[in-house]
């Protein structure tokens, strides 16, 4: 509805990141760049980012909801949502955006949460904390949302706890609790990771569903190549905090930077199982 | 070299009882590999602990090398049969170095020749000397999984019990690991019953290949047969088809099996 028409009345791309840098300060006083020299657009598509652990992928979802702790440091020349610059905005109007324009949802539903709170409230307080409305109008919204991730007994996971859904269950609850504000840009941070294939197969197919209807942004950081290659439209392939290449997700398999070659030519398949697999030389050259 | 013969495996007691593994029946011959593949709660791990006496309330029959497994299992058990754990994060003690981790085994089996022993454990597994008197938290996670396998081998057994060993590690890292393990089953003629989520690894890894889905094994496969797709129960082939990455057409197809 209107947050669509607004963003096609200013011709301004959804997402605009320009030269971001994190850079962490450690217990010895050395500064780690996390993130370095990292631009790249985002329309209403599915961008993934890949790269391995330590390579700064989650860091630049943090770094774009301003989420990094105080050791940290965020310098960009550009972080724009619909042309307004989130870097200029204090931290009560980013809490607007925070949930209402822009939406995390994270790995592990476990983790992230509240054990004792019920479902329905949680997802409700997301609700309600950017809109004025009514306690009961609040529950329907959630009861309707609920019903949209594929959960078949609404009511019931409305008053469960965290610890009573399994880990598909409570991915669905997370994913709810993210897109009731509506918002323009999800970024979703390894978010099947901790699940099943066939759950992991679900809870996709309901992204994917949610993010075409409602014309959102999708952010995907994953680890995983072939889930990339196959769920998304673009693809950023991180490497010690650089985008070392970026590709449409469908090309994937034809890369042409030498990590990112590496990275493919070492998945184990059944067809390669009579030899040793290929290991990554980590080339110096590829931090410049 | 394994014979496992209807295992059945209760935990809990009361209503929170859960019959875990029901039935389970498999053979692994010596210097075989064998793949136990399925989802999460589907009792993979559970097989894995009951073989490797983790587990004391089972019934059944386990039979490793010829002897028939009872209640008290004794050492010469355990220098036959080790078991390398998922995550090299927990499974390493934080406060002991890299030489005391190696001995302690040596220890408990009274072994002699210590300081060779911990020599050729590290250099089997692609670790220098050097790395002798490290702490866990100064390896980086391929590094742990490493020395995980090289607290293992040090006791030479002829049987390895692999419980998800490249789950918590980069692709990259999973590559050098599997290598690993490729090399020194060549060389010490080791028998592995591998446990993995992860199809591919489990195909790549292993020459035969149960299937099991809550506490039952589903289907038995060779490697042959999973390269010509011909596996002929809905459940593997559902678990064939999303392991192959997202596509929304199968996503809609998904079916729940009890």
């Amino acid at each position: 509805m209107s947050s669509i028409q607004q963003m096609s009345k200013n011709h301004n791309p959804l997402l605009q990141i320009e030269n971001l840098n994190v850079e962490f300060l450690n217990h010895t006083g050395n500064s780690i760049r996390a993130v370095r020299e990292v631009s790249f657009t985002l329309g209403q598509e599915r961008l993934g980012i890949v790269g391995e652990s330590g390579s700064g992928k989650s860091t630049v979802g943090r770094a774009i909801l301003s989420l990094i702790p105080p050791t940290g440091k965020i310098k960009a020349e550009k972080i724009a949502l619909n042309g307004i610059d989130l870097q200029k905005l204090s931290e009560l109007e980013m809490r607007k955006i925070r949930g209402n324009k822009i939406s995390m949802i994270m790995q592990d539903p476990k983790h992230a949460l509240n054990p004792v709170m019920r479902v329905g409230e949680q997802i409700a307080e997301a609700l309600r904390l950017h809109n004025n409305i009514a306690r009961s109008e609040a529950k329907q919204k959630v009861l309707d949302i609920l019903k949209d991730v594929q959960i078949r007994d609404p009511e019931r996971v409305y008053r469960a706890y965290p610890h009573e859904l399994s880990g598909g269950m409570g991915q669905r609850v997370m994913i709810a609790m993210m897109l009731i504000p509506d918002p323009n840009l999800l970024i979703a941070d390894e978010p099947t990771s901790a699940l099943d294939v066939t759950v992991q197969m679900q809870i996709l197919a309901i992204i994917d569903d949610l993010v075409r209807e409602k014309g959102m942004g999708l952010i995907f950081i994953s680890h995983d190549l072939n889930l990339m290659a196959s769920f998304c439209d673009r693809v950023l392939i991180m490497y010690a905090g650089k985008v070392v290449e970026e590709c449409q997700a469908s090309e994937l398999a034809q890369a042409k930077h030498p990590y990112t070659k590496g990275l493919l030519s070492c998945l184990p398949t059944v067809e390669n199982s009579n030899q040793i697999l290929a290991t990554l030389n980590r080339d110096p050259a590829w931090l410049e | 070299m394994i014979q496992i013969h209807n295992l059945n495996v209760h935990l809990g007691s009361g209503r929170a009882r859960v019959h875990a593994v029901r039935n389970v029946s498999f053979d692994v011959k010596q210097g075989e590999s064998f793949g136990l593949v399925g989802e999460s709660g589907s009792g993979k791990s559970t097989v894995l602990r009951a073989i490797s006496g983790l587990y004391q309330n089972h019934s059944g029959e386990i039979q490793i090398d010829g002897e028939v497994q009872g209640g008290s299992k004794g050492i010469d058990f355990y220098k036959k049969l080790q078991m390398v754990f998922q995550d090299p994060y927990a499974s390493l003690h934080p406060r002991h170095t890299v030489d005391q981790t190696l001995s302690e085994p040596l220890q408990i089996h009274k072994l002699d020749h210590v300081e060779k022993r911990i020599r050729t454990a590290l250099e089997n597994v692609g670790l220098g000397i050097n790395f002798r008197f490290r702490y866990p938290h100064q390896l980086s996670g391929g590094q742990r999984q490493r020395v995980a396998v090289a607290r293992a081998m040090i006791l030479e057994p002829r049987i390895l019990l692999l419980d998800e060993p490249t789950s918590a590690l980069d692709v990259s890292v999973q590559a050098e690991v599997l290598n690993l393990l490729t090399i020194l089953r060549i060389e010490h003629s080791l028998t592995y019953i591998l446990v993995s989520h992860d199809l591919a690894v489990v195909a790549y890894m292993c020459e035969q290949i149960a299937v099991m889905n809550k506490g039952q094994i589903v289907e038995n496969l060779s490697k042959e047969q999973i390269i010509k797709s011909q596996a002929t129960e809905p459940y593997t082939q559902q678990l064939l088809a999303a392991s192959k990455g997202y596509d929304r057409e199968t996503a809609r197809r998904l079916l729940q099996f009890n």
